[in-house]
């Protein structure tokens, strides 16, 4: 299914663009017209981050008119194994900023629109209205529904990836032409259940996998050439080294774009994917320590049992003088109970707070009914209370 | 119920035939939000597994969604 061209081609070519643009030209499927389309496009890419950094310097090297770029984040060490359109120097820096002067030395051609604000519900129709195309490059399942619902009642197309440690998905969404996220996954995982690549990690060089399948889609939808990842999800397994794809059809019963839609309009999505659970968030209530309040224990000899929830490579890199490791993954299974005293407090930590949280209820529903968590976790300890520690 | 090969992520799985894709699901996992299936390469929408029967020799991907970017 070879779908028409999204753009409108632009007037003409320059001197200097012909040149630039040579080795385009000269495939006959890019062609003049396929350029000129290029350089009338304006494409929007959501977050600057993993998939973002190899998006928006690809896009921009291809002679993309228009880029906006959205993320309100700064741009942080540990990005830099990943993010290759920041550098040493653009450190706290805001990413949107350090993006933008990436791509005007990769191609000065393109205009760059910047939106620093938060992708939310309330600004995301305004921010989308403008563009042809979006590509979303998001590190949250919140912002990915989001970014889907508001790009299928628009009625736009838009080109989604995701990564996690190894493994890559990719498609093109676009309910006129085939299904959307939602007809994929309905729904997202319980909260915790899936970590983020803050918690679990990402090879660098997969969002250059992901991502440049994504700028490849972009290109053939706004060019109109090709065989469009709509109606297919690619997979790709980084250990295996293995593209496969599956098919998906639009689900006839999806709230989005199905025949009887319940989703008509922007809904709230952090209660929609919930990033802690309501469980957890109950633990959490009143039994939730500082880590000064932690460091105080420990000066004051208190008598209890301090558990790092996190996982043993986690654990390695850092971690909290006196803690003890049992990951998260044996507090839902309950293995953990055993190895836990009955008769001294519990104090669990994690990484900033989230799984331990839903290891206290876990214990909480054990009837450890003393234990508590450190709020902010290893990360707080580091900022609070030895900042010569390492942060990961 | 006699039992029926199929391939579950690339392993072969005996299964009492007959068997649904929510119950294959089900043999995975215990929280099927967040999760994608496809037989023989092809998506089946969720609201559809318990009316999809699996035979022998099927290929079923279970997928999970992962939101890193």
């Amino acid at each position: 299914m070879s779908l028409p061209p999204l753009v409108e081609p632009a007037a003409e070519l320059t001197v200097d663009e012909v040149r630039r643009y040579s080795r385009h030209l000269i495939i006959p499927d890019v062609g003049m017209d396929g350029q000129k389309r290029l350089k009338n496009a304006k494409v929007l890419v959501v977050g600057a981050g993993g998939l973002g950094s190899p998006a928006l310097l690809y896009l921009a090297a291809a002679g993309v008119g228009t880029l906006g770029i959205i993320d309100f984040d700064v741009v942080d060490e540990s990005n830099l194994q990943r993010q290759i359109i920041h550098g040493q120097s653009d450190i706290d820096r805001p990413k949107a900023e350090s993006a933008r002067d990436s791509i005007r030395e990769t191609n000065p051609n393109v205009e760059v629109v910047l939106h620093t604000e938060r992708l939310d519900s309330g600004n995301a129709f305004e921010i989308f209205e403008p563009y042809d195309l979006i590509v979303d490059g998001t590190d949250n399942f919140a912002t990915r529904y989001l970014v889907n619902d508001a790009a299928v009642l628009l009625g736009k197309p838009y080109v989604w990836g995701s990564i996690y440690r190894f493994d890559g998905q990719a498609s093109v969404f676009w309910a006129e032409h085939g299904p959307c996220y939602r007809c994929l996954y309905p729904e997202p995982p319980p909260p915790g259940m899936v970590p983020s690549c803050a918690e679990g990690g990402v090879l660098g060089v997969l969002c250059a996998s992901i991502g440049s399948i994504q700028v490849n889609e972009a290109i053939k939808l706004l060019a109109g050439f090709g065989e469009p990842l709509v109606g297919r999800l690619m997979i790709y397994d980084a250990l295996e080294m293995s593209y496969r794809s599956v098919k998906v059809r639009k689900d006839p019963e999806c709230p989005l774009c199905g025949k009887n839609p319940t989703i008509t309009e922007l809904i709230d999505y952090e209660a929609f994917c919930g990033t802690v659970s309501d469980e957890a968030q109950a633990a959490a209530l009143g039994s939730t320590i500082t880590p000064l309040e932690l460091k105080e224990k420990i000066d004051r000899g208190d008598d209890f049992v301090l558990v790092d929830v996190r996982e043993p490579n986690e654990y390695e890199i850092v971690r909290i003088p006196g803690s003890v490791l049992i990951p998260k993954g044996e507090f839902l299974n309950g293995e953990a109970l055993s190895k836990l005293p009955q008769d001294r407090q519990v104090v669990l930590h994690c990484k900033s707070g989230g799984r331990s949280a839903e290891a206290l209820a876990v214990l909480k529903g054990a009837g450890f009914a003393d234990a508590v968590h450190v709020g902010g976790g290893v990360l707080g300890w580091i900022k609070q209370v030895d900042p010569s520690l390492p942060a990961y | 119920m006699r039992p029926m090969r199929v391939t579950v992520n690339g392993e072969t799985r005996e299964i009492d035939a007959g068997s649904s894709v929510a119950e294959v699901v089900a043999l995975l996992t215990s929280a099927p939000s967040g999760v994608a299936v496809a037989l023989n390469g092809e998506v089946v929408s969720r609201g559809a597994w318990e009316r999809t029967p699996l035979a022998s020799g099927d290929r079923v991907d279970v997928l999970t969604a992962v939101q890193g970017g």
